[in-house]
């Protein structure tokens, strides 16, 4: 594509059929403490298929 | 829907409900903006009116970069529609099971920090330390509750963890006792203001912690004018050698160095290169919480120039990357391919169901924020959760539950936001901390960003090494 450059993502949809092991770090373990994100947090799956 | 911006020379389109983000030129940004609103032919019609006199920008030109966007809507990676919403509350009931416990082993602190959500540990009550068996007894309430899950969390937290290290080495070593026959895998997390921190804290918890928090403020005169003894003095210099020695021991990874920044600190971003100049690459700064009156409480009118700290520091971390000296921000880390499943996108941090803080005196209650509310009193460590109103409220407290979030674009970053950060702004867990999220979509716009400079870094690179 001349003008759009797509980044490679998971695809959130598919997650929906193969996500949910429910085994990831829960958010407010890490570092903030004070306020909610999910994004910084890694799929335990996918972790440990690297 | 989409979320389009402009950071740091990039144009940026983010598919909210596929995660698919996309670098585009000038021309397709316009395009993909209005085709979401309009017709094709209108948004071409609009387009050539914009560039009329560029002959570059030709009606073939914009025709081609509409089938290109066709091309991505047909591959589910734009204009994406939302198909979670009808599934929110059905995945949270899903798993009812706890994983994770914030265990306050000590209510009370060695420092006197002006802004201490737990009033200086003491969470508004007595000043206490946990008693090995009520720390053994909340471990057995978690391996009871945690179902088949296997990854089970334990942050040791206060007021501050060290003022009751003898409990701490116990309960780890109780933990790891029962692992094997509980088929379950303890992560420890340790939180620390570095004061107790020697040898052999440094040597126990690099062998046994999964994570350790060191907390650090940044510069020494923004450290020491809030984080002081009880006499009064500053802090920085007892602590820093000791966090420096610390990370070095443990490989500078699986740690954080974190700090809190102030309306007096709200150059903030110079607290964290410190940090980084200290040798620190694993870093966290979160604004501070705390009550509008007070003096050091962030305001409206600093918006503006805590946006502008964002930008610089996203900058200057990919300038420092390209110059090998890189450093990791908590909240700038986004793994675009390997990050979280839309379950966990929409079910968040799990206070109240998934993780539960205990008091010394083994009282649970939905997270650490909300200790000392006994209006937020969920059970104890020997009865379980006897509140099950209150659990089944937070259960159902997810991105899609608040009416505040509906239209916004990061809702599957932050999955509806802290529910304590909610509860303390608007008086109920479902409100949305507006200020919190300002500051939340500024920092996943940079994480972005930095996402894709440095595919564009490897792009150049890749095509510099064909050449």
């Amino acid at each position: 594509m001349k003008r759009i450059e797509t980044l490679d993502t998971r695809d959130l949809a598919q997650s929906a059929k193969d996500g949910g092991c429910g085994e990831c770090q829960t958010s407010c373990q890490s570092a903030c403490k004070t306020s909610c994100g999910v994004a910084n947090q890694q799929c335990e799956k996918c972790c440990s298929e690297d | 829907m989409i979320h389009a911006y402009q950071l740091n020379g990039y144009n940026i389109i983010l598919d909210v409900f596929s995660g698919s983000v996309h670098v585009v030129d000038e021309v397709a940004y316009d395009l993909i903006r209005l085709c979401e609103t309009q017709s094709a032919g209108e948004a071409v019609e609009a387009l050539l009116e914009k560039h009329a006199g560029n002959p570059e920008i030709t009606r073939q030109e914009l025709l081609d970069c509409l089938d290109d966007i066709e091309a991505l809507r047909r591959a589910g990676k734009l204009y994406t529609e939302d198909v979670y919403a009808g599934k929110a509350f059905d995945f949270k009931r899903r798993n009812p099971v706890i994983k994770a416990l914030c265990l306050h082993v000590a209510h009370t602190c060695n420092l006197n920090c002006d802004y201490c959500f737990a009033s200086q540990g003491k969470y508004h009550g007595e000043r206490a330390l946990m008693s090995f068996e009520v720390g053994c007894q909340a471990l057995e309430f978690l391996i009871a509750h945690s179902g088949s899950r296997v990854n089970l969390e334990v942050d040791f937290f206060g007021g501050e963890p060290l003022m009751n290290w003898e409990v701490v080495k116990r309960l780890v070593a109780y933990a790891r006792s029962r692992e094997r026959e509980c088929n379950k895998k303890f992560r420890f997390t340790l939180t620390t203001n570095g004061v107790l921190v020697d040898d052999e804290v440094i040597d126990f918890c690099n062998r046994e912690m999964h994570n350790v928090v060191l907390s650090l403020d940044g510069r020494r005169e923004v450290h020491d004018r809030l984080r002081r003894t009880v006499n009064g003095k500053g802090s920085y210099d007892l602590i820093v050698p000791k966090f420096q020695e610390f990370a070095a021991r443990r490989g500078q990874k699986n740690y954080y160095v974190r700090g809190t920044f102030t309306r007096n600190n709200l150059d903030f971003t110079n607290d964290i290169f410190h940090m980084a100049d200290l040798g620190f690459t694993e870093l966290s700064m979160e604004p501070v919480v705390c009550a509008p009156s007070d003096p050091y409480a962030l305001t409206e009118a600093d918006l503006p120039v805590l946006f502008e700290q964002y930008e610089i520091l996203a900058r200057e971390m990919l300038r420092r990357k390209e110059e090998g000296r890189g450093f990791t921000f908590y909240h700038y880390m986004i793994d675009l391919k390997g990050g979280p499943c839309i379950y966990k996108r929409i079910s968040g941090c799990g206070s109240g169901t998934e993780y539960l803080a205990v008091t010394p005196w083994g009282e649970l209650f939905p997270c650490h924020q909300f200790v000392g509310d006994p209006a937020y009193s969920m059970g104890n460590v020997w009865d379980g959760v006897t509140n099950t109103m209150l659990r089944d409220e937070f259960q159902l407290c997810n991105a899609y539950a608040r009416p505040g979030c509906r239209d916004c674009w990061a809702k599957l970053y932050c999955s509806g936001g802290c529910a304590a950060n909610a509860y303390h702004a608007t008086g109920s867990i479902r409100g949305v901390y507006e200020y919190g999220c300002e500051l939340f979509r500024k920092r996943i716009e940079c994480a972005i960003m930095i996402q894709v400079a440095e595919a564009q870094r490897k792009k150049a690179k890749k095509q510099e090494a064909l050449v």
